[in-house]
């Protein structure tokens, strides 16, 4: 047998640029697969790990101010494992070297003691003292945005008071996860906002919260009903300004991070599908040709008297030969990109341990699914080799049979060149292959059509936020609701051109059987720095009559405009409204509900309050601004638009520059594999042919255009499926992608597909030019004296 | 852009319309040189009917190569009407061909993705002044049998929509390489009939290349060529009738 195997390795070499294409396929297929299930399995790994290490939490709650005597009939609810009362305050920050305020969430920490839930992963230094008010932990990310290390100071306005607190540690928290405030904000932003820790002891005295608490969180015991401890800490919570328990669901860290580790579980499972797939069909009509191809030697080895089964092998290992170097290469490849990954994932999620580690189970799974591919595409041309009688498979095979079809009998047939004639006959006699071919083309193209959409839904998101919706410069938050002049402290700083205040308010909206958390905005009717423009850039009031809701939030209640809504408000005296849906806005960020901001007063029982405002500012006098917010004891955070729309754009740049790339790599790949292979096929099977025609005097153009011409007609079917395709991929990338916090439009513009068809037509005319210089190569000579 | 080629056959064929000197033509294959043409001379006239004869190896099919524009010779000339075939590049060997040239092959050679109207009408659609492809295949006999695949064909119809195909552009000379080397006796008649029925009625140079010493009987002139030389020539005064030779 081991000529045998000497005879695989040179069929090997000679079918070299074929088996390359699928070797690169299978390359691909299986580096996705390892690197996204290596990144599902550290993610993961890690979020459990991490998880259990440092008790996180599973359901929170956050009040006005609770007696902490409320703790043992919190305890004592059913399913409650443990609770920890604790204190977390907005406060502005003082960052040396940065101009304007950052905010910080400063959590308190037991003054002896680890906390019992959410504990610290303590990076550098140590702990507060306790009752040392002066002292912090910084979260590691925010350290280091902002170049800060263990006996650094920096200022913060500790309700009200401008104090210099000196940096004793730095640490990580399982609900910081993913670092972001909250405001307004989808992405971290290390430098402006973080997480620090005090001491319970001295965040009591400067916040004047002696015995009570505002944060909760809670353990449940094993299978305890999250449902069930969330109603019950609500009775518990209501009359101290509770704004609802929520599980990790809602826990804004927790969710950003299951959406990563969801999405690469279906992108490990779409794109290796794909390519597999492709590999499966490619391989199948590789071998089937080269059997074909050596029909003669077949039967001679027949006639030796080698058996069927051991010459069906040797064609199964002719096959498997791109499939195991690809495999490899690929699975080599996936766990060196996973190795990258870890280092992008490291940037925008806090974990412990960044080092990753290869998992031999995800690439053993993937070896294996490529090998099951490689096996599921070779084995029916394989198989055919067994049933080929020795006699028969020495004579040469039958000529492949056309006949007359039903196009045939129309005026537009007669109007066709021979040539086009030709190029018609093959497709239809090779209709699947030629329906496999487009659509492995139009999957491609649909790939890269909606990767390339994306960044239009993001263009989109960008710019009716930040053109349309976000017009003020910097946005103030306000610690609590602030009545009558606070605008008018904001309107004297030197530079505020001018202050539009604003009133939110957490509400519960119940609609029939369903009920959301959300929060309702005032606004004014002439609002010019805050408008609602939904993703068509429509510009929408507030009324005066009924509330607006996003379109999330009314979808999720099963809401229409007309319905009358049951409207909790979750502060103050907890009152309860039945408000009529006045419209609902498509909107692409934001997801709550408005109202015109002197009804919602009317409907609170308040005169002008606000609880924050939105500045239009002299841009020569920015540092002014930042300087006064910075000593205003009233604000607890602040965005500035222009550090957000950058922020927005590096982001996007930076995680999107891989997922453009690799993307782009893979759907070159795809088209490139398919055309060469598929023009490798015709070509040989129609060689002798296409060596007659220019025997008969047909230029080598000529000759060219009849055997690339079936391709290009390929390609050019495909593009309309392709675009199709990419819609479809687009809408569902789309739905998976929607989230609380902001939702995508389905942006398709022809630019974007002009681009995505100029990289398919590119991949094929390459593909195309390599098998010309094939084809310019033909033994004009040889096909006079052989038969096929 | 290159000049176009301008092939004008003579009024009064004075010259012949192949004229060869000291051609020769070597293979090197690897380390070894294989001489499949020893110097020869040769003329070729219009209207002609001419029989190559030699056994495997002799060279004829090399002769028929440097003939039809697929081959160039090591040295040597070959002139076509005015044109030096052995100082032709491939594109106007390939313009040569297209114009010029009918192959008839031992093997057919038929697109099996057109009928044997469209087999024709691929080389009439590229020719300057072909026949009608009906009119030609009327000529081979297959009026009939026009809408029909070659794999509905039996082989002596292949080749006679083979000849068709190569007779339709009008071309100065016809080149048949073994054209019934893959034909039973029978059929074989037939396609030998329909050959010199073509160059009786169209005056077309026509040379048949063939193994066949029978089919010597057909020609104006046999050609006998062993290890790469003529080494005969023989004139037939009377062309013999397909129907009279056997084999």
């Amino acid at each position: 047998m081991r000529t045998l195997h000497l005879k695989v390795l040179r069929d090997a070499v000679h079918a070299k640029g074929q088996l390359t294409a699928i070797l690169v396929l299978v390359a691909c297929g299986v580096s996705v697969f390892v690197m996204l299930r290596s990144m599902h399995g550290y993610l993961r790994g890690g979020q459990e790990r991490y998880y259990r290490e440092y008790a996180f939490g599973d359901v929170f709650a956050h009040v006005t101010r609770a007696p902490l005597s409320l703790e043992p009939r919190v305890a004592a609810v059913e399913g409650v494992a443990a609770v920890y009362p604790r204190l977390v305050e907005d406060v502005l920050l003082d960052v040396p070297g940065l101009a304007e305020p950052a905010t910080g969430r400063l959590v308190s920490l037991p003054d002896a003691g680890e906390p019992p839930l959410n504990r610290l992963a303590l990076r550098e230094g140590g702990l507060p003292s306790s009752g040392r008010r002066d002292q912090v932990v910084l979260s590691v990310a925010f350290a280091r945005a902002n170049g800060l290390r263990v006996g650094d100071r920096l200022g913060a306005i500790l309700n009200g008071r401008l104090e210099s607190l000196t940096v004793v540690g730095t640490a990580l928290s399982p609900e910081f996860i993913y670092e972001i405030s909250g405001y307004g904000q989808i992405f971290p932003d290390n430098r402006r906002f973080g997480a620090l820790w005090m001491s319970r002891s001295a965040m009591e005295t400067a916040f004047e919260m002696e015995g009570a608490f505002d944060d909760l969180v809670v353990d449940l015991s094993p299978g305890a009903s999250e449902a069930g401890v969330i109603a019950a800490l609500d009775r518990l919570l209501d009359p101290y300004g509770n704004a609802g328990a929520y599980g990790r669901d809602l826990h804004v860290s927790h969710e950003f991070l299951e959406g990563e580790i969801d999405e690469t579980t279906i992108t490990a499972s779409f794109f290796p599908a794909v390519f597999l797939v492709v590999t499966a069909f490619l391989l199948h009509s590789t071998l089937l040709r080269i059997v074909r191809m050596e029909r003669e030697q077949i039967g001679l080895m027949k006639a030796f008297g080698i058996t069927p089964p051991a010459l069906a092998l040797h064609y199964l290992q002719l096959a498997l030969i791109p499939v195991v170097l690809g495999s490899l290469v690929g699975a080599g490849l996936g766990l060196w990109m996973a190795e990258a990954m870890a280092v992008v994932y490291a940037q925008f999620f806090q974990f412990p341990e960044v080092g990753f580690t290869p998992d031999p189970g995800v690439v053993g799974v993937g070896l294996g699914i490529a090998m099951l591919t490689g096996v599921t595409g070779a084995l029916g041309a394989a198989m055919s080799v067994t049933r080929l009688h020795p006699a028969v498979a020495m004579a040469p095979p039958a000529p492949p049979v056309f006949r007359e079809g039903p196009l045939e009998r129309t005026r537009l047939w007669r109007a066709l060149s021979a040539e086009g004639r030709i190029i018609v006959r093959n497709l239809s006699r090779t209709r699947l292959k030629s329906l496999s071919t487009v659509a492995g083309i139009g999957l491609s193209l649909g790939i890269l059509g909606a990767l390339f959409s994306m960044f239009d839904a993001i263009d989109t998101i960008a710019r009716v936020q930040f053109d349309g919706v976000q017009r003020e410069d910097v946005a103030v938050y306000f610690h609590q609701t602030r009545s009558g002049n606070a605008e008018d402290a904001l309107a004297r700083m030197p530079g505020v051109l001018a202050v539009e205040p604003f009133r939110t308010v957490a509400v519960r909206f119940s609609h029939g059987p369903r009920e959301e958390r959300s929060v309702i905005l005032g606004l004014d009717v002439d609002t010019k720095l805050r408008r609602m423009v939904d993703a068509r850039s429509v510009v929408h009031r507030p009324t005066p009559d009924g509330v607006v809701l996003g379109a999330l939030l009314a979808r999720k209640l099963d809401a229409e405009p007309g319905d009358r809504v049951r409207m909790e408000v979750v502060e103050g005296r907890r009152r309860v409204h039945d408000v009529r849906v006045a419209g609902v806005i498509d909107e692409l960020m934001g997801g709550g509900g408005y109202m015109e901001k002197a009804a919602l007063h009317r409907m609170l029982g308040e005169g002008p309050t606000a609880s924050g405002a939105w500045l239009r500012i002299d841009e020569a006098a920015d540092a002014a601004v930042y300087e006064a917010l910075k000593h205003s004891p009233s604000v607890a955070g602040i965005q500035v638009r222009e550090l957000t729309i950058r922020g927005f754009r590096e982001t996007i740049e930076q995680s999107f520059a891989i997922a453009l790339g690799s993307t782009l790599v893979l759907g070159m790949a795809l088209v490139m594999a398919i055309v060469y292979n598929q023009t490798r096929i015709s070509l040989s099977e129609r060689g002798r042919e296409l060596a007659s025609l220019r025997v008969l005097g047909f230029d080598r153009r000529e000759v060219a255009r009849m055997l690339l011409g079936e391709q290009a007609i390929l390609v050019a079917a495909a593009l309309p499926l392709g675009v199709l395709l990419g819609w479809f991929l687009t809408w569902l990338v789309i739905q998976r992608f929607e989230s609380d916090l902001f939702s995508m439009p389905v942006v398709v513009t022809a630019s974007t597909y002009v681009r995505a068809i100029a990289v398919v037509v590119v991949s094929a005319v390459l593909s195309g030019l390599l098998v010309r210089r094939r084809l310019d190569r033909l033994d004009l000579i040889a096909v006079l004296k052989t038969r096929e | 852009m290159q000049a176009p080629l301008e092939f004008r056959p003579p009024a009064v064929p004075a010259r012949p319309v192949f004229r060869a000197r000291a051609l020769t033509k070597v293979y090197v294959m690897g380390e070894v040189e294989v001489r499949a043409l020893e110097p020869t001379d040769l003329d070729l006239w219009a209207e002609e009917m001419v029989v190559v004869l030699g056994p495997s190896g002799s060279g004829k099919s090399t002769l028929l190569n440097i003939l039809g524009g697929l081959d160039v010779p090591t040295s040597g000339h070959v002139v076509f009407h005015d044109h030096d075939l052995s100082a032709a590049d491939e594109a106007e060997l390939t313009r040569f061909r297209r114009e010029h040239v009918g192959f008839v092959f031992q093997f057919f050679n038929l697109l099996p993705s057109l009928t044997a109207a469209e087999n024709v009408r691929l080389v009439t659609e590229i020719a300057e002044r072909p026949m009608d492809p009906l009119e030609a295949l009327g000529l081979v006999g297959l009026s009939e049998r026009v809408d029909h695949f070659p794999a509905q064909l039996s082989g002596g119809e292949q080749q006679r929509v083979a000849i068709a195909r190569a007779i339709a552009k009008r071309p100065d000379v016809l080149l048949c390489d073994e054209p019934t080397g893959s034909l039973d006796y029978e059929t074989g008649k037939i396609v030998l009939d329909v050959l010199e029925r073509v160059n009786r009625e169209t005056g077309t140079l026509t040379v048949i290349v063939t193994h066949n010493a029978a089919i010597g009987a057909l020609g104006d002139r046999i050609l006998r060529l062993r290890d790469g030389r003529i080494v005969r020539e023989e004139r037939n005064a009377v062309r013999a009738s397909p129907a009279d030779i056997e084999w």
